[in-house]
């Protein structure tokens, strides 16, 4: 599946890998929820980067210790309709500090690529056949915005009034990190 | 009222053209409807049986007069010359075609107006006391809050995509004319034993399906944390309401199987982790938009009013009209003033564009250039001397806008039901009609009292039969339209879901059976009771009996 | 013998239509071509899905009709009032027509 970024379309150098199916001995790979509970260990020592691919009704608490393990979650919308995705999202990046990749997978609509972006996503793995061009054209969005997210966008209220206190705290809602290129890393994590 | 800045009206200007795009590349083929479908949707844009139907937004019920005469000059251009205001504060119009609505958008946008968030599973028209501002019991004006929620809500990223549409309601009233209990969110403002003013919150509200009535989830939340509360619930929901059953996906649903005491943990939980961060409300914001509801220049009068108090007693039909559409102001020689949009025998909540401008143009020489909109379908002048009063009567009788019905039997609230909705099972209007003209007899009217009728086309509720004190639900049952009535339902400050009476109607059999448990209260009522306060004394058996004795 | 006609919104301005022949679309009901037979009728729903896939109309379905005294009538009662227009205001609506013979 095509995969877009805010620069523009990008490779993806991520295997995802199904429940049922077998896990190459070294690479990047993105493994099911059920895959990471039942082998964390093995998962944990391989010497290539890791992700994690989590359904609508697998919320991030489940991994929030482990977090730190993770070069890159993707979060599903089964279907469009289905916004779970979008707190599980802002969870990971404001309550969790997960730095990594934020990948929307799944039924993923152009005209939700703001609203995707505001909650702390990066990339967006859209149809084939699209025009990714016009899809990145749907990523900024409405220039104003009304109230605070993930993005750390000035909301009006702010730009009104000046920044309430507690905004701004960095960490509380990091972007992310460059994408990490798949490569021989080491465990150590930077940040 | 609130008048936009360059960021309001920055986010309407462009969301017009985000859609205008939108509709293009329907048109183009580049959207499927499935596809395209939740975005009209996030527009008010219904496909509704005849047409197309658009549902603007009127924030918590209160419209300019130049917003009123551009709705107007809609209805001429883009529809059929009539609006229709709904049970959430709104306008529809029923004839508007896909490839105009771009057009009416950009209208809409240059009179601060729009048709954002007014459908969809995301939050919709936060909506309030129709008598915010003037009336005598107000806390505080509900629309500060409701203007401030408004923003939070639209489009919040995160809360875009809910698993079903989310409604929110403020009242500044200890009696409550704004329904709180019968919505998802329901704020009421009230003092603390410290005297400070903060909201109690409740939640799980709600009609449809399950009418349920909403709980309290927290007595007193202070004014501050306001948004941050909001989005730890909305974030509860979002997380854990149900996305597999659509009739199972309100927050009421969720609210009930978790329980409340559980439902508050986990929003309490969660709240914990955002409060006093970004979403703190701060000071400044709230008396910005205070700035926006100060007071109008009132004159300093003298109540009693003679002229008015000489009307009264001169003209026994001004004063009946008095008795029943014209309710005290909180400053002394004005008056609020409900125009009644249920003319016998006519289409409840509907308004040609002729009485739209009219309005308008009364609510310039009468007032200060603000309407209101009730959720039962009304209209309303805020600011009338009292001495207009007389003067203003008579003009509005031309108008067919002084029916003095307001709150009695011919006050009926309708959906538009299966003449124009598309998720009907049965018509309303003409019961509503049939009941109207039946009950004509004004002094008949008077004597019945106060008594709310409500009808709904299906179970979704949108006539709000469920806080009935007569509700009508239309039923399809074998291909024919029957409804099922019930009683005792009321969406005040002591609300209660009304409880059915029995098997249903035909549709010819509908007035009988309203005029059957009328006549069973006027027989048994007590002083000054009225046919609420008598159903809650002597419970349902005897209007039981009386409906389906014969049968 | 089951007759039926596909119903549908057109896209542009959200109106009732008709599936007629030539694959054209009318407001009338007594234009509409009839289906007396499952299949005929099923021939019928696929050109009208290929107009919905062709952003002429949206969501085409099938409709049981009658066909007494000359005029094709719908079954249910929704779709008489999606035929005729809103009961409430019959300044807006559609007078019923006189139908074409019953097509094969």
């Amino acid at each position: 599946m095509p995969l877009i970024r805010a620069t523009g379309l990008v490779d993806d150098p991520w295997l995802s890998v199904p429940e049922e199916e077998p896990l190459p001995e070294a690479g990047a790979v993105i493994v099911t929820l059920a895959r990471w509970q039942a082998n964390r260990d093995q998962l944990a020592a391989r010497p290539t980067p890791l992700g994690l691919r989590l359904k609508s009704d697998q919320p991030p608490s489940l991994i929030a210790g482990d977090i730190e393990r993770f070069d890159i979650i993707a979060l599903e919308f089964p279907k469009f309709t289905n916004g779970r995705a979008y707190s599980s999202a802002r969870l990971l990046r404001e309550r969790y500090g997960f730095r990594g990749e934020l990948r929307a997978v799944g039924n993923v609509l152009r005209d939700q690529l703001a609203f995707m972006r505001r909650c702390g996503f990066d990339s967006f793995e859209i149809p084939p056949q699209v025009d990714a061009a016009a899809w990145l054209s749907s990523l900024g969005g409405i220039s104003v915005v009304y109230q605070p997210a993930t993005d750390e966008r000035a909301s009006a209220l702010t730009l009104r009034h000046g920044a309430p206190e507690g905004q701004g705290r960095g960490d509380a809602r990091a972007h992310s990190r460059d994408p990490v290129a798949p490569t021989r890393s080491t465990a150590t994590r930077v940040g | 009222m609130y008048r936009y800045d360059n960021y309001d009206q920055t986010l309407v200007s462009e969301r017009v053209e985000q859609f205008r795009d939108q509709v293009n590349r329907r048109v183009a083929g580049e959207l499927s409807e499935d596809e395209f479908k939740p975005l009209r949707l996030m527009n008010g844009l219904y496909l509704q049986l005849h047409a197309y139907m658009l549902r603007i937004a009127v924030p918590y019920g209160t419209l300019s007069t130049v917003q009123l005469r551009k709705l107007a000059e809609i209805a001429r251009r883009y529809d059929k010359g009539y609006g229709h205001f709904t049970t959430r504060q709104n306008l529809q119009f029923n004839w508007i075609r896909l490839e105009d609505t771009p057009d009416i958008l950009a209208a809409l946008a240059t009179v601060e107006m729009h048709a954002i968030q007014t459908s969809g599973n995301c939050i919709r028209n936060v909506t309030a006391d129709h008598f915010a501002g003037v009336a005598g019991d107000e806390i505080e004006d509900p629309r500060i809050y409701c203007e401030i929620i408004r923003q939070w809500s639209t489009f919040h990223p995160e809360f875009s995509f809910l698993p079903r549409k989310f409604k929110i309601a403020v009242t500044g009233s200890p009696h409550d004319r704004a329904a709180v209990k019968v919505h998802d969110i329901g704020l009421r403002m009230h003092r603390n034993e410290a005297g400070e003013i903060g909201f109690e919150v409740l939640v799980g509200g709600g009609q449809g399906r399950t009418p349920v009535i909403a709980k309290t989830i927290r007595p007193f939340l202070p004014k501050r944390h306001l948004l941050s509360y909001l989005e730890a619930i909305l974030r509860i929901y979002n997380q854990l309401g149900r996305r597999d059953n659509l009739y199972k996906s309100r927050i009421k649903i969720l609210v009930d199987s978790v329980g409340i005491d559980r439902f508050t943990q986990l929003v309490e939980e969660e709240w914990q982790q955002i409060r006093d961060g970004y979403l703190d409300l701060p000071v400044a914001e709230i008396e910005r938009i205070r700035g926006f509801f100060a007071p109008p220049p009132y004159r300093t009068l003298d109540a009693p009013v003679p002229e008015y108090e000489g009307a009264l007693r001169r003209d026994f039909r001004f004063a009946r009209w008095v008795r029943t559409n014209v309710t005290p102001h909180k400053r002394p020689g004005y008056a609020i003033v409900t125009l009644s949009l249920k003319p016998t025998g006519g289409i409840p909540g509907d308004a040609t564009d002729a009485q739209m401008d009219a309005v308008a143009d009364l609510a310039d020489r009468y007032g200060f250039g603000e309407v209101r909109v009730s959720h039962e379908q009304n209209l309303v002048l805020p600011d009338v001397a009292q001495a207009d009063l007389h003067e203003l009567w008579k003009l509005l009788e031309t108008l067919e806008l002084a029916t003095p019905n307001v709150g009695l039997a011919g006050d009926i609230i309708a959906c538009p039901g299966l003449d124009y909705c598309a998720l009907a099972n049965a018509r309303s209007i003409p019961v509503a009609q049939q009941i109207s003209k039946h009950f004509s007899d004004l002094t008949k009217l008077l004597d019945i009292g106060e008594l709310k009728i409500k009808i709904s086309g299906c179970i979704n509720a949108c006539g709000h039969h469920h806080v009935g004190h007569i509700g009508i639900l239309g039923v399809d049952k074998h291909g024919s339209e029957f409804y099922q009535i019930t009683l005792g339902g009321s969406a005040d400050e002591n609300a209660s879901i009304g409880e059915i009476v029995g098997p249903s109607f035909g549709a010819t059999e509908v007035v009988d059976a309203v005029e059957t448990i009328i006549d069973t209260y006027l027989h048994v009522r007590a002083d000054g009771e009225r046919f609420l306060d008598t159903y809650r004394r002597i419970g349902i058996k005897p209007f039981k009996e009386k409906l389906y004795a014969a049968h | 013998m089951t007759l039926q006609v596909v119903t549908a919104n057109r896209l542009g301005d959200g109106r009732v239509v008709f599936l007629a022949d030539g694959y054209r679309w009318v407001e009338e009901i007594g234009l509409a071509h009839v289906g007396d037979t499952d299949e005929a009728a099923k021939a019928l729903l696929a050109i009208a899905e290929k107009a919905a896939a062709d952003r002429i109309v949206v969501a085409p379905y099938l409709i049981g009709v009658s066909a007494e005294d000359d005029r094709i009538m719908p079954t249910r009662y929704r779709e008489v009032l999606r035929a005729l227009g809103p009961s409430s205001h019959p300044e807006f609506g559609r007078p019923p027509s006189a139908t074409a013979a019953v097509h094969r």
